[in-house]
């Protein structure tokens, strides 16, 4: 039980215990403000994240007065349009509940269909016990979750594989966190033909569209982490960008940003290649123009 | 009689806390942690049948346990042990073996003396287990 390790032994307090000494004992405010400073958008998953805390952070407190609750299950289903950092989430989630002291290791195994079914008889329950045995501590991710599930074959053995999910999941709820991704409407129709899934998990959590000014900070961002920068029209150019992008069909939010960001320091690498006699400074390698951005189909 | 080898033998069996908590360790090392049994006490029997593969890329303990629990689960009347193998540069060698499940009733050893020439005494035990074929051996 890792929440064992993390309390003091129970004892029973009489007086009030002064909650704003524990919340800084247990380091949550620090992470809560990490998340808030390197995820854009997403009140949902933050809201989720801060109850999260704040159950676990009331649940010692009970403790040390000698009340005892059960600790709740933790398994979650993200779902959302493409590129609204159902993935991202994920991989922070693990370091997040580690940090929170819910779970021993905090690493995450990453898997989909691939890793979980077997292509012959008997092969299915081996592959799935032996990816669950690694993801025992830490955060099973199983991405594209619907793909288990094949109602148009009968004999699929992805139904095999969820029913070993299914016993882990409920029997070591302390041992290990499954999390499944998808997009909405999938996943619906995934739980809807089995119906033991959706009761195993408690959170469901679902991923909004970024707003235009949540896609410009993400931009901004990525555009901060690799080192480049906007100029004020290139950043005019790009608030633009967005608008005309969203209209365009298969807009999918943050990955479009970041393919559009790609192109955009291809064009920019290809301004300065092109005048080969110029000197360059620092300045003008960081810096991307509104050229390089009105350069964009999107214009056309 | 209580047979007991490997590490931890002069102590009671280990509770399955203990045993988790003894496998971390071996994880933590990096050595690979592998489940035997065998249903011939013998202390010179050293090829136990494998229960499963080495577990050696596992990060938590609750992965091997999850397997013991499984082994035990089928072979609740036999010997089980739990043994982990450093493969490192030098070393190449079981590291920590002990005891992790035994059956209810350990009948114990018989003592053969032979008469040798001369008026030698030859010295030999044989698990009274063993005069029952294998895999029926603890049935009770």
């Amino acid at each position: 039980m890792p929440l064992e390790d993390a309390i003091d032994t129970p004892e029973a307090i009489a007086g009030p215990i002064d909650l704003r000494a524990e919340f800084a004992a247990a380091g949550i405010e620090e992470m809560l403000a990490e998340l808030d400073r390197e995820l854009i958008g997403l009140a949902p998953v933050k809201t989720r994240i801060r109850e999260i805390a704040s159950l676990l952070l009331i649940e010692r407190i009970r403790r040390k007065m000698g009340l005892s609750g059960a600790l709740p299950t933790l398994h979650m289903c993200f779902t959302g349009n493409p590129g609204t950092g159902k993935t991202t989430v994920a991989l922070r989630m693990a370091g997040i509940l580690h940090r929170l002291g819910l779970l021993r290791r905090g690493h995450l195994v990453s898997v989909t269909r691939d890793d979980l079914v077997g292509q012959y008889i008997g092969h299915t329950a081996p592959k799935t016990k032996e990816i669950l045995k690694k993801a025992m501590g830490g955060v099973l991710f199983i991405d594209e979750a619907y793909y288990l599930y094949r109602p148009e074959n009968e004999r699929d053995y992805g139904q095999e594989a969820i029913e070993i999910l299914l016993q882990v999941m409920e029997s070591q709820r302390d041992d290990l966190v499954v999390i499944l991704a998808g997009y909405g409407e999938r996943m619906d129709r995934f739980f809807d033909s089995n119906p033991g899934f959706r009761s195993r998990i408690a959170h469901h959590i679902d991923f909004p569209d970024y707003g235009d000014d949540e896609l410009l900070a993400l931009a901004e961002l990525m555009l901060q982490g690799q080192n480049y920068r906007f100029k004020p029209e290139a950043r005019d150019a790009f608030v633009r960008y967005i608008a005309r992008r969203k209209a365009q069909p298969r807009f999918a939010n943050a990955r479009s940003i970041r393919n559009a960001l790609d192109r955009v320091r291809l064009r920019h690498a290809n301004r300065l290649v092109s005048d080969p006699d110029r000197l360059l400074s620092a300045e003008d390698v960081v810096s991307i123009e509104a050229s390089d951005i009105l350069a964009s189909r999107v214009f056309a | 009689m209580r047979i007991t080898q490997g590490c931890f033998s002069f102590l009671p069996d280990l509770t399955d806390g203990q045993i988790s908590r003894q496998v971390q360790y071996c994880l933590d090392k990096g050595w690979a942690v592998n489940i035997e049994f065998t249903d011939d006490p013998h202390p010179r029997n050293t090829f136990w049948d494998m229960w499963g593969l080495p577990m050696f890329d596992l990060p938590d303990a609750a992965g091997v346990m999850m397997e013991l629990a499984e082994c035990r689960r089928v072979y609740a009347d036999r010997y089980i042990r739990l043994s982990a193998f450093d493969s490192g540069h030098g070393w190449e060698s079981v590291k920590i073996s002990f005891l992790v499940n035994r059956p209810k009733e350990e009948p114990g050893f018989r003592l053969h003396r032979e008469e040798a020439a001369g008026r030698a005494l030859r010295y030999t035990t044989t698990a009274y287990a063993a005069d029952r074929p294998e895999g029926r051996r603890y049935e009770g």
